[in-house]
């Protein structure tokens, strides 16, 4: 008999297995710490003070923590409708020039909170519609959307740099970038809300678009469990054969799914873009995109395991920004490493514990 | 003449510009073809120009260095293997996985083993794939048209891009005159097939792997000590995905992968040489194009508006015999 | 076939080719084979008949190596053997043709013969090999195939042949074909025959595994019936009849009468005016069909698995698009709409195949409860899905079809067969519809939700619907029909009424008579 048949209660999917994933991750990265010669125990220690020991650690914490929910509602809802996209960063980059562009119209005429809607529905305007082409090759023409976003990401690439090195550019200026917005443009800083827990922002960026973020998990959440609209994708991303029974159409489906992530993904830049720099640069999403693949599968492709997996991301990139500096032998890439070995074991291995776990289990679970 | 010299230099670079994707793409086509869609070739490309130029450095041996190109990419080839064969994780997902995993652990260990800001230190000269200049190279120079070509296109590589070419008749050979090319053809079309004639699917798809593994480590190899003289940061930059999409633009054959790779090689090569430089009546063409214009190409290929482009049927999906 | 306690002769030639003793096989809660015992004699066409799911697939399966048993022996030729894997199987010299075929489609004849037999590293060396002993094959046996036709070029029947000549290539003296006429044209199935025959005369020993009698009694030497994983009896074909082995196929539930009064059939509500579908490959799956459905009536299609029955419901569910020809709802022509629109025109489908379509099995059983009618304004308004209002109308619907457990938020995974029907059942009755399209109601479903699910059609029958129910189940086509269209490689062959006799209905199904 199989293990695959056999059901565990949600308490041990949803909860267990990520949990020593997520262990088996670190263990391994622990390792490497260990190979290259440092206490894998203090680096540790050094990595949580560095991401939640005072008011601007966590800050930048909850930051990261932003773009990462983003792009991990992005990677989440598509994969609800049973599509892989790879293409949030790409999304999330064109994203931006819809967030700068809102930015360099308004910023001199209104305040930021006027500014704020159009530039939300600019930058996920842009997201979506990078995200429709490669949707509709695959609604339309069935090309592999995991290819084709791929490939969108590197076209977006090359059509961003185009566009800042030779028509955003400040005339004049080296740096290939957009003028810097004024506070019109720019989204404000929350200040207030870490001073409710008494703690001090200080440099970090942390903004308004944290709680942008917030308000899209609800969203998705309310799309994906609470629509007529989520309910098709769900159909469609489990049983395709089903949703063709049930007259759900699969062109409609697939391309607003993907104009919703690509959406999500754009708004991404708005933390970074308008709530960070204040203009647009080069290769701004910095692999938040990829890291929203991470978030999504750490966090089941639901809103609030996303939120939790963004936050421990967002550590994992402020806590390893201090670590270089204390442990100067260990650099930030070791984030990268950590962020590939937490996809390896929650997502491509997810698989591997589960036998174990069910025969550990079963003797327990039969009533 | 002039025009013809240009042409020449970049015909020159364009091949050197290629040599990574196509050892890649072949690495791509073996894994592909028996069912496993492998993203994450960069990665591999990553870690063997790292182990690479380390041995190279160490040893100054550039046949140790490609040793350990090759080995530390079969280790990565064989994770993915792990996660997608044995334990059917998704395919995709762990090529992810593993291309970050390349990303952050080379730059890892590159600073804490030299502390040269995530680089290795330049590799000696005899560490390196040197230039080979074929016999008469010199003095077929000055013979016009084909004096020029011989001396700068096809003289004067190093060893490594030699292979590449030979590597492409051999990749056909072994699949479509090899009991072992036959039978990694089927289980990417039909695993059932192979199972059922007393073949081991699993067996099978590893040892594809495995030389997806060898093949992505001479890319990285060349990138490490040949084409340069040390391991930097991300220095393979997306070429990993390049080969993919020349792997989808030649439609999973060796023969057209070569031409795929040779022209996505000719348009970075062009890409550079037009940089700063303005076409007659066009005016100055922004490299971005060239640099966009292989994942364009693909895009519109699986688009099916240049034929039809059809991949393995079983690719990407995990062999399962169990009901 | 040999008895228990005659002596052992030291003659293999006398020896059964396969004896099977005492096979038990589980899978999870599913007991596939009990303790089955069986022997095949050599040189015989020895047939396996049974239901779907009565477990003959599992048993070859084991045979074959893909499964292995959890208790019992298997002797060739007298030797006991473990066959572990395919490549054990084919050394003991046995060869299987899958009802799914097992060959590449874009590799050629010669490749796919080759494929695990190859006779060196290198082709080259194999293919002159490959090649003479094709030509005997195809001498020995009549099995023709050009070597260099790419197989998705081939018609069907070409191809299985091209499973028969892989097994032979690789030195098979036994055969086993499992449902081999499934996707037969009858020209074809009978070329097949011929074949069967010729090889059997030849000495080699064939397993016929199959659910249509006429197959059985065409060709077969010897016949096994089994029923609910049990190997229920053995005979010879010429001392048995289509009677007693229907009997022995379905056990004590040979007729399931369901109490229903006399039709009244009223206006006419769904037509279907000479259509005809091809698949994908462009193979003509239902051939220029015409039929009306009335209100108050049941019609049932009869037909062998695989006659176009599949097709003709799923383009009158607008699943499948039509090639030509005409379907009306209530006078208005339809073909070609999309699943949701003939919903709403009041056409309800319960599809053949609950796991795939039917239901979503990962949903939890409220979520089921809705499929196809989530759009539905009762449902919540607008865009939003008014979950309270949808569990609470599927806990109406389990009450009210007794599904159990009773519990809205259990995963639909975890119903029983009958249970999961009942869903679906309770879904396209109880929205009312004025037309329902039924396909195999009752497939692997148990018997006491048969009786449950078969007296909610009549019932909705009684209640004006026009209803058109397709089965294989002849039994279930006769119990439950008013009238009766019989299907036949992809036409309708003729009509007959309920109380037709079941060996003419069977003659028509064989395509022998109209």
């Amino acid at each position: 008999m199989t293990t695959a048949s056999v059901s565990l209660p949600g308490w041990i999917s949803y909860g267990v297995i990520p949990l020593l994933n997520l262990l088996l991750a670190l263990f391994f990265s622990g390792l490497v710490v260990w190979w290259i010669g440092e206490d894998p125990f203090e680096a540790l220690k050094f990595l949580v003070q560095g991401a939640l020991g005072r008011g601007d650690a966590i800050g930048f914490t909850l930051f990261y923590a932003t773009s990462f929910i983003f792009t991990g509602l992005s990677v989440a809802v598509a994969f609800h409708a049973g599509l892989f996209n790879i293409g949030s960063e790409g999304q999330a980059y064109v994203g931006g020039l819809g967030a700068a562009l809102v930015a360099l119209a308004l910023d001199r005429y209104v305040p930021w909170y006027v500014t704020m809607p159009f530039a939300i529905l600019g930058a996920a305007a842009f997201g979506a519609a990078w995200a429709f082409i490669p949707a509709w090759l695959q609604a339309k023409r069935g090309s592999h959307i995991v290819i084709t976003t791929i490939m969108f990401n590197f076209i977006g690439a090359a059509l961003m740099v185009y566009l800042l090195v030779h028509v955003l550019i400040v005339p004049g200026k080296m740096a290939p970038e957009t003028r810097t917005f004024l506070p019109g443009g720019q989204l404000p800083k929350l200040d207030w809300l870490m001073a409710l827990f008494g703690l001090k922002l200080g440099p970090a960026p942390f903004n308004v678009s944290f709680l942008i973020a917030l308000v899209m998990c609800f969203l998705v959440w309310l799309l994906i469990w609470r629509t007529k609209l989520g309910y098709e994708m769900r159909t469609l991303g489990i049983s395709p054969s089903a949703a063709v029974y049930a007259g759900i159409p699969y062109v409609r489906t697939v391309i607003i799914a993907m104009l919703i992530s690509g959406g999500l993904a754009g708004m991404m830049s708005l933390n970074a873009v308008m709530g960070a720099s204040a203009r647009l640069q080069v290769e701004f999403v910095a692999g938040a995109g990829f890291v929203g693949i991470a978030v999504s599968l750490m966090g089941r492709s639901h809103p609030v395991g996303i939120v939790l997996a963004a936050i421990l991301f967002g550590v994992l990139y402020q806590g390893g920004a201090d670590l270089s500096f204390e442990m100067p032998n260990i650099t930030r890439d070791m984030i990268v490493v950590i962020q590939g070995l937490v996809i390896l074991f929650a997502g491509a291995l997810e698989y591997m514990l589960r036998p174990a776990l069910v025969r550990l289990y079963q003797p327990f679970g039969r009533t | 003449m002039e025009y013809f010299d240009i042409f020449v230099s970049i015909l020159g670079s364009a091949i050197r510009l290629s040599i990574p994707l196509l050892f890649t793409a072949l690495a791509g086509l073996f894994s592909e073809r028996a069912g496993i869609f492998d993203i994450g070739l960069e990665g591999k490309m990553l870690v063997s120009a790292f182990a690479a130029a380390c041995v190279a450095y160490l040893t100054a041996n550039p046949w140790l260095g490609l040793l350990a190109g090759i080995g530390v990419s079969i280790v990565f080839s064989l994770v993915h293997g792990f996660a997608s064969i044995t334990n059917r994780g998704n395919q995709i997902v762990s090529g992810v996985a593993l291309n970050f995993v390349a990303a952050g652990l080379t730059v890892v260990l590159a600073q804490a083993w030299f502390g040269q800001g995530g680089r290795t230190p330049q590799v000696p000269g005899e560490g390196r794939f040197a230039p080979i200049i074929l016999p008469g190279a010199d003095a077929m120079r000055d013979v016009p048209v084909i004096g020029p070509l011989y001396a700068n296109v096809i003289s004067g590589n190093n060893i490594l891009t030699y292979i590449a070419f030979l590597m492409v008749p051999l990749s056909w050979w072994v699949l479509y005159r090899t009991r072992f090319g036959l039978r990694l053809r089927a289980a990417g079309e039909n695993p059932g097939a192979v199972d059922t004639a007393g073949i081991s699917v699993t067996w099978l798809r590893y040892r594809a792997l495995i030389v997806t593994g060898f093949l992505a480590g001479f890319a990285g190899t060349y990138l490490a000590i040949a084409q340069s003289a040390a391991f930097i940061n991300n220095m393979s930059a997306g070429k990993g995905y390049i080969a993919l999409a020349a792997l989808i633009f030649a439609k999973w054959k060796p023969v057209p992968v070569m031409f795929a790779c040779l022209l996505f090689g000719f348009l970075d090569a062009f890409a550079n040489f037009m940089q700063g430089k303005s076409l007659p009546w066009i005016g100055e063409v922004p490299v971005q194009i060239f640099q966009a214009l292989p994942y364009i190409l693909t895009c519109v290929l699986l688009a099916g508006f240049i034929g039809v482009a059809r991949p393995p049927k079983a690719g990407g999906v995990p062999y399962t015999k169990e009901r | 076939m040999m008895r228990k306690g005659e002596p052992l002769s030291l003659d293999t030639a006398s020896l059964p080719a396969i004896e099977l003793v005492g096979i038990d096989k589980r899978f999870g809660a599913v007991h596939a084979n009990k303790n089955i015992n069986l022997t095949v004699a050599k040189g015989s066409i020895h047939g396996i008949i049974g239901e779907n799911g009565a477990g003959k697939s599992t048993l070859m399966s084991i045979l074959y190596g893909f499964y292995q048993a959890d208790q019992g022996e298997i002797r060739i030729s007298g030797t006991p053997v473990a066959i572990r894997d395919s490549q054990a199987a084919i050394t003991a010299g046995i060869g299987m043709v899958h009802q799914h075929f097992m060959l590449v489609e874009n590799f050629t004849v010669l490749e796919n013969v080759m494929l695990g037999a190859e006779g060196g590293q290198l082709l080259a060396k194999g293919v002159t090999g490959v090649r003479r002993e094709l030509k005997r094959l195809e001498q020995d046996y009549g099995l023709e195939v050009d070597p260099d036709a790419v197989i998705e070029e081939l018609p069907v029947g070409n191809q299985q042949r091209v499973e028969i000549l892989k097994a032979l290539y690789r030195g098979a003296e036994i055969l086993i074909l499992d449902e081999p006429t499934g996707v037969l044209t009858p020209a074809e199935a009978d070329h097949l025959f011929r074949i069967l025959q010729v090889l059997r005369d030849q000495g080699k020993t064939i397993i016929l595994i199959t659910h249509k009698l006429r197959e059985i009694m065409a060709i077969t030497d010897t016949v096994s019936v089994m029923r609910r994983g049990e190997m229920v009896a053995t005979r010879k074909t010429a001392e048995t009849t289509v009677e007693e082995l229907a009997e022995l196929m379905v056990g004590r539930r040979v007729l399931l009468r369901v109490e229903k009064s006399e039709a009244n059939p009223g206006a006419v509500l769904l037509s279907v005016r000479n259509l005809t579908v091809k698949d994908s490959r462009g193979v003509t799956m239902v051939d220029d069909v015409s039929f009306d459905v009335r209100a108050g009536e049941i019609v049932g299609i009869a037909g062998v698995a695989g006659n176009g029955q599949s097709e003709l419901l799923e383009a009158i569910a607008g699943i499948r698009k039509p090639t030509s020809g005409e379907i009306f709802i209530e006078g208005k022509p339809v073909q070609g709409a999309d699943p949701s629109r003939l919903r709403a025109l009041g056409l309800a489908h319960i599809p053949e195949d609950r796991h795939h379509m039917g239901l979503v099995l990962k949903f939890e059983e409220y979520e089921n409860s809705i499929l196809g009618y989530h759009r539905d304004q009762r449902y919540g308004r607008g865009g939003m899905l008014d979950l309270e209002a949808v569990r609470k109308e599927a806990e109406e619907k389990i009450a009210k079809y007794d599904i159990r457990p009773p519990n809205p938020r259990l995963r639909t995974a975890n119903f029983s067969g009958g249970n999961q029907q009942k869903i679906v059942v309770a879904r396209e009755i109880e929205r009312d519809p004025k037309m329902l399209i039924i396909g195999q109601p009752t497939r692997g479903v148990d018997i006491g939700a048969i009786e449950f699910i078969h007296r909610r059609i009549i019932d909705t029958r009684d209640a004006g619907k026009a209803v058109l129910l397709v089965s294989v189940e002849l039994d279930e086509i006769r119990s439950l029909s008013d009238r009766i269209l019989v299907m036949f490689a992809g036409r309708v062959v003729g009509e007959k009424t309920a109380e037709a006799d079941e060996q003419a209905l069977g003659l028509m199904m064989a395509g022998i008579a109209a």
